[in-house]
């Protein structure tokens, strides 16, 4: 009885939802009072690699963060180094609302040459925050 | 008697920097300014810190004239940084913009502030820091190679990519190393 007790403890705690932050929760709840109905991982992740040319340059996301969420990314003209786009590498990913619309707002029209609409950011925050 | 007199002129135009062709500064405000201090200074304000370094370098304030700055800091300007969006929440931007009016080359104590707003005094305010006539000149001995030649350099515009202590806002020259030129010395 009690062994299964603690065995029910630990697969409780290694089988946790998807990482999740008030800020990504808030931010999803926003979105969703926008229209969103429904998130959409896989086109989240079709979309990280899609290529616009932007002022004669080919540019996506992984122009800048690359595909492994795992490692640093390089910004395309400066050179900075950009912390992992993982919170599991870069922990304070994803835990401030300001931060978050703040990069969606200039990453979008830096490679795509727009703003994301609210259906676009769901996605690709429900993509990152499980990476 | 004459040439005497001659000598003190000579020596007087010379204290009040009239021939000061190569030097940004002369001598009497050199020596008038009593809170002068060495270097630029020093970057000590978070949110400016936080939002232009994290794409590049955090320019220290000191490094442009007021001008310069009034022309890259505002709303239109920052949508367009260079080819990048960096626009900023309206609060933000006016934090950022005090803080570098503040400290902008012009208000600052430090020598190569100074030596800065000397240099960009009364002509066309210069965008970038790269053209600023003293950092020209402070560089042009420094062979292409070593630049924009140099894979790990690139452009004079990463400066800390050589100056070892430019976040503490030293840019002398014994803490300049080039990386891929080792044994490289002025």
């Amino acid at each position: 009885m009690k062994k299964s007790f603690v065995l029910f403890c630990f697969t409780a705690l290694f089988t946790t939802v998807a990482y999740a932050s008030p800020a990504s929760d808030s931010l999803l709840a926003k979105y969703k009072a926008e229209g969103v109905a429904k998130t959409d991982v896989a086109k989240a992740k079709k979309d990280w690699t899609a290529e616009v040319v932007v002022e004669g340059e080919k540019m996506s996301c992984a122009s800048c963060h690359g595909t492994d969420f795992s490692k640093s990314g390089k910004h395309h003209k400066t050179g900075k180094v950009i912390e992992a786009m993982s919170h599991k590498v870069t922990a304070d990913r994803y835990t401030e609302e300001k931060k978050i619309e703040k990069w969606f707002k200039r990453n979008c029209k830096d490679a795509w040459g727009r703003e994301c609409t609210a259906q676009e950011k769901a996605d690709f925050l429900t993509f990152l925050i499980a990476q | 008697m004459q040439m005497k007199s001659k000598i003190a002129a000579l020596l007087i135009g010379l204290l009040l920097g009239s021939g000061s062709v190569v030097a940004e500064e002369n001598l009497l405000e050199a020596m008038f300014t009593p809170l002068r201090q060495k270097e630029v200074n020093p970057v000590n304000n978070k949110l400016y810190k936080d939002e232009c370094g994290s794409c590049h370098f955090a320019y220290q304030p000191g490094l442009l004239p007021p001008q310069s700055w009034e022309k890259l800091l505002n709303e239109k300007a920052l949508a367009d940084h260079f080819g990048e969006n960096a626009e900023l929440e309206k609060a933000d931007l006016a934090t950022i913009y005090d803080f570098v009016m503040a400290n902008a080359a012009d208000k600052s104590y430090y020598k190569r502030a100074r030596k800065i707003a000397n240099a960009t005094e009364g002509i066309e305010a210069p965008l970038r820091i790269t053209e600023v006539r003293y950092i020209k000149r402070k560089h042009h001995e420094i062979p292409d190679s070593m630049i924009k030649g140099n894979k790990d350099v690139k452009s004079l515009s990463y400066c800390d990519a050589c100056h070892t202590q430019a976040d503490k806002g030293v840019f002398d020259e014994d803490t300049v190393k080039i990386p891929n030129f080792p044994d490289w010395d002025d």
